[in-house]
């Protein structure tokens, strides 16, 4: 196996151009546990942990190298609820925002709070940049728009993100557990909601009839939450895996959406 | 390839393969076997290592990536003649029984009581949340990290606030 | 025994102080030596090719691949064992590698050394092994329809025609819980130059292995010496042979030292766990709620070869009625062959599932008649005097059931909570639930089971005390597997001879005969007599020999003299005594599961508050309370650290421990998806010890470290039910079972 451990955007570039089928190594939550199982081999890696522009994070854009236990942190309450409940702090310490991107597993943590604010991906190869919105970039199970010679830099989120934002996740501990449904929601000032949910479908989704429901609303009744919390079970695609059942997460998916949802109201 | 890097304050060297975690290179190449090897998955903590001053997985950091990196495993914790405070707390009130995932806890109190001496018995709990162990059900666990904090009455631990 | 007295004053480290293991700081400061950190000069690295089918005939078995690869040195499948080709403790009934057929996922088919781990685990890969793969069995009463049944055990008791007035009937599940020892298993075989072989392997009875691998290798008993271990935790999946007979075939094949270490995912198939179970039962009671009637059928999946299950199903259908009176009792057990994995010992051993069903039964009894459920166990609770429901023994000895019970009640309940503080309520930190959505629960249960083992067995243990001028050491080949053994052993010898200068060797085969398995909650009792009467020899020899009247660190004394020292006194050689230990025999049952079939008895009770979220169907496990039956504490700290540790384990198989098997596979064989309770699960455990001494124990001690984790899981699950008053009839319990209806139900 050949590393290449570059100190800034331009050699990362610059490696990932001679070596564009190269493994990226963020955190390495993900990709060493596929080492450990010997699943997979990689034959060059390029690590990204170096790279400090990487690390950057400027209002609205939050570099793919911030590490959960810095989203823990920071200013975004959704982020920061998502962030505490990924893996121990031992993962916090290293996952980072762009390796869950990266993964695009079903039910990343972040995943739904970047579906919820239109947040968009910025990726980068040797003299081009992309931005894509998150839909455009999340394809499907483990499955991403990034093409060979790229990596993701950072997330370009909205102006003036709303603060009525909330998270929430159902594992079967009280922490270190993977989604069985996870959910994020944002409100504005003037009711328009977004509302996204992980582990019910292939990739992370938004559920436009039930954001629809209550966005022209200033006003949230006990029977639009129950219409609200009806429509998201409706419109979800979950699964039964060993988790769950589909049966579960479709109801799960309606409860919780209410109550996050309910967290953005004013009281 | 070669890796150097500083292990418990001593430069160190080795030839690591592509496939190996910083865990391994401990454990097989350096001879430091006090982190162990049990979910593979940075799932139970028992490789807790303390990297560039951050706790960490060994089994979840590519060994290769790891140059030029401080690590401070749980056989640097002592000095050549006294234990540190939280070894001799967990020893004192019985919070080791077979042992496997001792040496990550000590290494995650450690590091917790280094960053966040007044942890409250809720933050010790998620502190160590990712360090699994299958043996004394915690009580003892947060017991000696109570004592170790030099808390006046340890049972405290396991009661909430 | 002759007559024990404790010495004044009362010596460091003896019995009833909370003394240290003396493994601690090797522990703490990461040097202490595992399996898997052992190392030997020249060794090879071995891995397991396995079949990740849960049923198949093989069709070929291709070594050359393998063979061809650079630095592999040898690969080994069922044709190379040298010796005879299965194993298992009771019956040998498992190939020592899969043979002409997989008989469950993941079994091994073939094992291979080579010069690292990467190339064993490439070769291990190489290896072709073509496959027709067959139906597997998984299915519980279509395997007893069959006949595929490794024992039934009838009970039938007291008057087939006897009936009460109120009735309770139910079907009860209990799934597969792994033991999960935090340590996976590893071992090394250094063959000896002569043909023999040491071995360290992950094993609770040293010589059990030492019997089967002798056979297996075809050497003779002499030639094996099975080393004790520093493993990482056992709970019963030490019990049975995983990677021991391959790794010697591999050193005795290539005259080389062979290390294996499995990974997390071969460990869930490499060790045995607790065996799924299937209760139907019948409780009959009068209006004053006493036990008129239990008819019960259990039904244990043991997987495809026996090992244990013939002593785990025994468990369950003697234990069937839980610490009640009843003198009409019809049970049938059955352990029952099925291609699901392996099932073996696992804390409790047999007698957790029928637990979990009579506890419910219970209360659903107690919710029948109207009356409080302590009320109702209180009125049936069996004591010294009274006779086991099933089998009809006189219980001998005391057995504080209504103790134990009335201790746990007067705990006082943890207060209400009514903060937002997300990790005191369900779901943790995923913020699901709000603290108006809270259903508090609260539900008892109350465990019986045996101590040591039953049957008739010839159990007894074997110890060797030696006295030096350095103080003395007790031989053993009990096996410290973190339980607190080296600890336990030292403060008995301590108390006898007045001695704190008191270490424990533990010996290999070689050295010592058996102490039998470091299981069935015995060791404390069995290795700890053994030890108590070569010392109390020991003592009188030295006192003999000294002329004098008591023994302290510093010699023989008489009165305040000192008479002579340890170095005079052992001038001419070490004083010892070398002890095989028996407890009294046991009747095998009679043909209707009648008879005097065990030692002695023990007894805890729990109560358990949860806190339930109804809407998800998220449970936090407050606080768990046990009253206990202890006997004596040897040391009390150990007592506690085994209540605590023992009701995680427990309370993790009421809400989250499942071994998911789809059609034989496994589908969660990982610690991302095979969950134990973290820090933040774990619950409160208050504790109330019983101290009513064993007659016969050491000190008046009895083990009690299964017990904690027995009737943990009945009461969660019940506590649960009161806070949702759904029947749940299964554990673990799913948040499904709360909301939706469990995953096997119609959608």
């Amino acid at each position: 196996m050949q590393i290449e451990r570059p100190r800034d955007l331009d050699e990362l570039l610059a490696g990932l151009d001679s070596h564009p089928e190269a493994t990226l190594l963020a955190g390495g939550t993900d990709l060493m546990v596929d080492v450990n199982l010997s699943h997979h081999r990689p034959e060059t890696v390029v690590a990204l942990r170096r790279v400090d522009d990487l690390a950057t994070w400027d209002d609205g854009f939050i570099g793919a190298g911030v590490t959960y236990a810095r989203m823990e942190a920071g200013p975004h309450p959704a982020l920061a609820q998502l962030a505490r409940t990924v893996g121990s702090p031992q993962i916090r310490a290293t996952g980072t925002i762009g390796g869950n991107l990266g993964t695009a597993s079903p039910a990343g943590d972040t995943l739904p709070f970047l579906a919820a604010v239109d947040a968009e991906v910025v990726v980068a190869s040797r003299g081009d940049r992309r931005r894509l919105r998150w839909e455009d970039f999340l394809l499907g199970p483990k499955h991403t728009a990034l093409r060979p010679g790229e990596v993701i830099v950072g997330v370009q989120l909205p102006e003036r993100l709303p603060q009525r934002q909330a998270f929430a996740k159902i594992g079967v501990r009280q922490a270190m557990v993977i989604a069985t449904v996870n959910c994020c929601v944002v409100r504005d000032e003037d009711g328009k909601t977004r509302i996204a949910l992980g582990a019910v479908g292939p990739t992370v989704v938004r559920t436009p009839a039930a954001e629809e429901l209550v966005s022209s609303q200033q006003q949230v009744s006990a029977t639009m939450l129950d219409e609200f919390q009806r429509l998201v079970s409706d419109d979800v695609t979950p699964i039964t895996d060993h988790r769950a059942t589909e049966r579960y997460r479709r109801h799960a998916a309606g409860v919780l959406a209410r109550r996050t949802l309910e967290r953005c109201l004013p009281r | 390839m070669i890796v150097t890097l500083e292990v418990n304050g001593e430069r160190r060297t080795a030839e690591v393969a592509g496939w190996e975690s910083l865990l391994w290179v401990l454990r097989e190449r350096l001879g430091l076997t006090g982190a162990k090897d049990a979910c593979q998955q940075g799932e139970c903590g028992s490789c807790s290592v303390i990297f560039d001053g951050q706790l960490v997985c060994a089994c979840l950091v590519m060994a290769a990536d790891a140059e030029g990196a401080q690590v401070t495993t749980v056989e640097g914790l002592a000095d050549a003649t006294d234990l540190h405070p939280v070894q001799r707390a967990y020893v004192d009130e019985g919070a080791v029984q077979c042992g496997y995932c001792t040496p990550g806890l000590v290494v995650a109190t450690a590091h917790l009581l280094t960053e966040h001496p007044d942890a409250t018995p809720d933050e010790v709990r998620e502190a160590l949340a990712g360090n699994l162990c299958r043996c004394t059900g915690y009580g003892s666990v947060l017991r000696a990290v109570a004592a170790a904090q030099g808390a006046s009455d340890p049972a405290g631990a396991d009661r909430e606030a | 025994m002759s007559e024990v007295t404790v010495s004044r004053p009362p010596v460091r480290g003896g019995v009833g102080e909370s003394v240290q293991r003396p493994d601690g700081i090797p522990k703490v400061t990461g040097r202490f030596e595992f399996l898997g950190d052992m190392h030997a000069e020249g060794m090879l690295w071995g891995a397991t090719r396995r079949a990740w089918v849960p049923h198949a005939r093989i069709e070929r078995i291709d070594t050359t691949p393998a063979l061809a690869l650079p630095g592999v040195h040898a690969v080994l499948t069922q044709d190379d064992v040298p010796g005879h080709r299965y194993q298992g403790q009771a019956l040998t009934d498992q190939p020592v590698l899969a043979e002409e057929r997989v008989r469950y996922w993941g079994e091994a088919v073939a094992v291979v050394a080579a010069d690292d781990p990467e190339t064993a685990r490439r070769a291990a890969e190489a290896v072709v092994v073509e496959l027709e793969e067959l139906e597997p069995l998984t299915d519980l009463e279509l395997a007893r329809d069959r006949g595929e049944v490794f024992r039934h055990i009838p009970v039938r008791r007291g008057d087939p025609d006897a009936h009460g007035e109120v009735v309770v009937e139910g079907t009860y599940v209990t799934a597969t819980q792994d033991p999960a020892a935090l340590g996976t298993e590893a071992g090394l075989a250094i063959p000896d130059g002569q043909g023999g072989v040491d071995l360290w392997g992950p094993t609770q009875w040293t010589h059990v292995d030492l019997t089967q691998l002798a056979a297996c290798l075809a050497l003779d008993p002499g030639q094996v010496r099975v080393q004790p271990c520093r493993i990482g935790g056992a709970f019963g999946s030490r019990e049975d042979l995983s990677l021991q007979t391959h790794i010697a075939m591999l050193a005795l094949r290539l005259d080389r030292p062979v290390k294996m270490v499995y990974d997390r995912t071969e460990s869930f198939v490499g060790h045995v766990k607790r065996h799924a179970g299937l209760m139907h039962y019948r409780h009959e009671a009068d209006r004053d709620g006493h036990l008129v009637r239990v008819d019960a059928q259990i039904l244990l999946d043991g997987g495809p070869y026996q090992l244990t299950s013939q002593a785990v199903i025994a468990n369950s259908t003697f234990f069937a009625v839980g610490p009640y009176r009843c003198d009409n009792v019809f049970v049938d057990g059955y352990a029952l062959r099925t291609n699901n994995p392996p099932s073996g010992a696992m804390r409790g051993f047999g007698a957790n599932q029928p637990c979990f069903a009579a506890e419910a039964q219970m209360d659903r009894l107690a919710d029948e008649l109207g009356l409080d459920p302590i009320e109702l166990r209180l009125r049936n609770a069996i004591t010294q005097g009274d006779r086991l429901a099933t089998t009809g023994q006189l219980i001998e000895h005391p057995l504080p059931t209504d103790e134990v019970i009335r201790s746990v009640t007067a705990i006082p309940l943890p207060e209400p909570e009514d903060d937002d503080e997300p990790l005191h309520l369900p779901g943790g930190t995923g913020l699901t639930t709000p603290r108006d959505r809270v259903v508090r629960g609260i539900g008892y249960a109350v465990g019986l089971k045996n101590l040591e083992f039953s049957e008739g067995f010839d159990d007894f243990a074997e110890a060797r005390v030696e006295l030096t001028a350095d103080g003395a050491v007790v031989h053993t080949a009990a096996i410290e597997v973190g339980q607190g053994m080296v600890t336990v052993i030292a403060q008995v010898v301590r108390s006898v001879l007045g001695m704190s200068r008191v270490e424990v060797a533990f010996d290999h085969t070689g050295q010592i005969g058996s102490a039998g398995s470091t299981s069935a909650s015995r060791q404390t009792q069995m290795a700890g007599n053994a030890a108590l009467e070569a010392a109390t020899v020991v003592r009188d020899k030295a006192l003999e020999a000294g002329g004098g009247d008591h023994l302290d660190d510093a010699g023989v004394w008489r009165g305040d003299t000192l008479v002579t020292s340890l170095a005079a006194l052992t001038a001419d050689g070490p004083i010892d005594h070398h002890v095989r230990y028996r407890h009294r025999p046991t009747d095998e049952p009679d043909a209707d599961g009648q008879g005097e079939l065990h030692v002695d008895f023990c007894v805890a009770a729990h109560r358990a508050v949860v806190d339930v979220d109804p809407d998800l169907g998220l449970v936090r496990v407050v606080e768990i309370a046990i009253g206990q039956d202890v006997g004596r504490a040897i040391n009390p700290q150990q007592v506690h650290g085994q209540i605590e540790g023992g009701i995680a384990q427990g309370m993790g198989h009421a809400v989250m421990e499942e071994v998911v098997l789809d059609h034989g596979v496994i589908r969660n064989a990982s610690f991302t998806d095979y969950l134990l309770p973290t820090t933040l699960d774990a619950p409160t455990v208050e504790a109330a010890l019983v101290e009513q001494p064993s007659p016969w124990g050491p000190f008046g001690a009895k083990g009690m470290a299964e017990l904690p984790t027995m009737s943990a899981t009945p009461a969660v699950v019940a506590a649960i039910r009161a806070a949702t008053s759904l029947p749940l009839t299964r554990a673990p319990v799913h948040p499904e079972d709360i909301v939706t209806g469990p995953h096997d139900a119609p959608e």
